[in-house]
């Protein structure tokens, strides 16, 4: 089991159109469904509204970390022990976070999209999701998923 | 987007502490064992592998705080049982995560490619 999640996803659009989804906040907020108050800036904090039906109580509050054009753009991002309305957290910054990679590459089709998003191993283990429990396939994949790395490492 | 959690005060901990379990390939083998079997003495898991009694007992001890395994009492000897429990949670919980890229990216997708 990895503590990190990858994507890869082609992309039929040039690096600059997809730098430009990635890296405007206008645009961000378009496809990640969050509104933000302004720019990105590496090193700064990027602040917004969650417009995610059903979580629009939820702000958005994450640190900008890279943005090397049209090749990396990075951030961390908090994930808060609820995202109940109740128990909103005061202060984002003090959440653990996870840190979000977006790496682009050229293709002879477009760009080559790489996400990952790593450092779930830092997360406290008392944050049940209540997907945990919607989960009831999860042992069997895990099983799976032991065998597969054993496999491959033996 | 996230999903709502549920936080519980009980039992802290930190999901580096399953991640660092898992991370060797004996502590692998026996949770592979256990997760099929039923639950076995340090004698029966010694039993056919090249490990030591003792060597064994500390990766026992590693996955217990894990909680990944515990001890259960049989008669005059302890057993160790599998708890799937902190798996599941970590894997409904990247599953759930994942989900949640793949449906930005879809929609990354449809913007970019208009």
């Amino acid at each position: 089991m990895s503590d990190r999640i990858e994507k890869r996803i082609e992309l039929r659009a040039p690096l600059s159109r997809v730098w430009r989804a990635l890296t405007d906040y206008r645009e961000f907020g378009e496809w990640f469904r969050v509104k933000l108050d302004g720019p990105f800036v590496p090193g700064k904090v990027s602040r917004g509204q969650i417009t995610y039906p059903g979580y629009e109580h939820v702000k958005w509050e994450a640190v900008v970390q890279k943005m090397d054009r049209e090749r990396l753009f990075s951030f961390t991002w908090p994930h808060p022990k609820s995202l109940g309305k109740a128990d909103d957290p005061a202060d984002y910054s003090k959440e653990p976070s996870t840190l979000v990679e977006f790496r682009l590459e050229k293709t002879a089709k477009g760009t080559l999209l790489t996400v990952t998003e790593s450092g779930f191993d830092k997360l406290p283990a008392d944050r049940r999701l209540e997907a945990f429990r919607r989960n009831e396939g999860g042992w069997e994949e895990q099983v799976k998923n032991i065998e597969a790395y054993l496999a491959k490492n033996s | 987007m996230r999903k709502t959690l549920r936080g519980t005060s009980a039992g802290r901990g930190s999901y580096a502490r399953v991640f660092a379990a898992l991370g060797d390939e004996t502590r692998l083998k026996l949770v592979a064992r256990l997760s099929r079997g039923q639950p076995s003495s340090i004698s029966q898991l010694t039993e056919g592998s090249r490990l030591t009694r003792q060597a064994i007992t500390k990766h026992l001890r590693v996955l217990e705080r894990a909680r990944i395994v515990r001890s259960v009492r049989a008669g005059r000897e302890s057993r160790f049982a599998f708890d799937p429990e902190p798996l599941t949670e970590i894997r409904g919980y990247l599953d759930f995560v994942s989900e949640q890229w793949d449906q930005a990216l879809a929609r990354l997708k449809s913007l970019v490619e208009r």
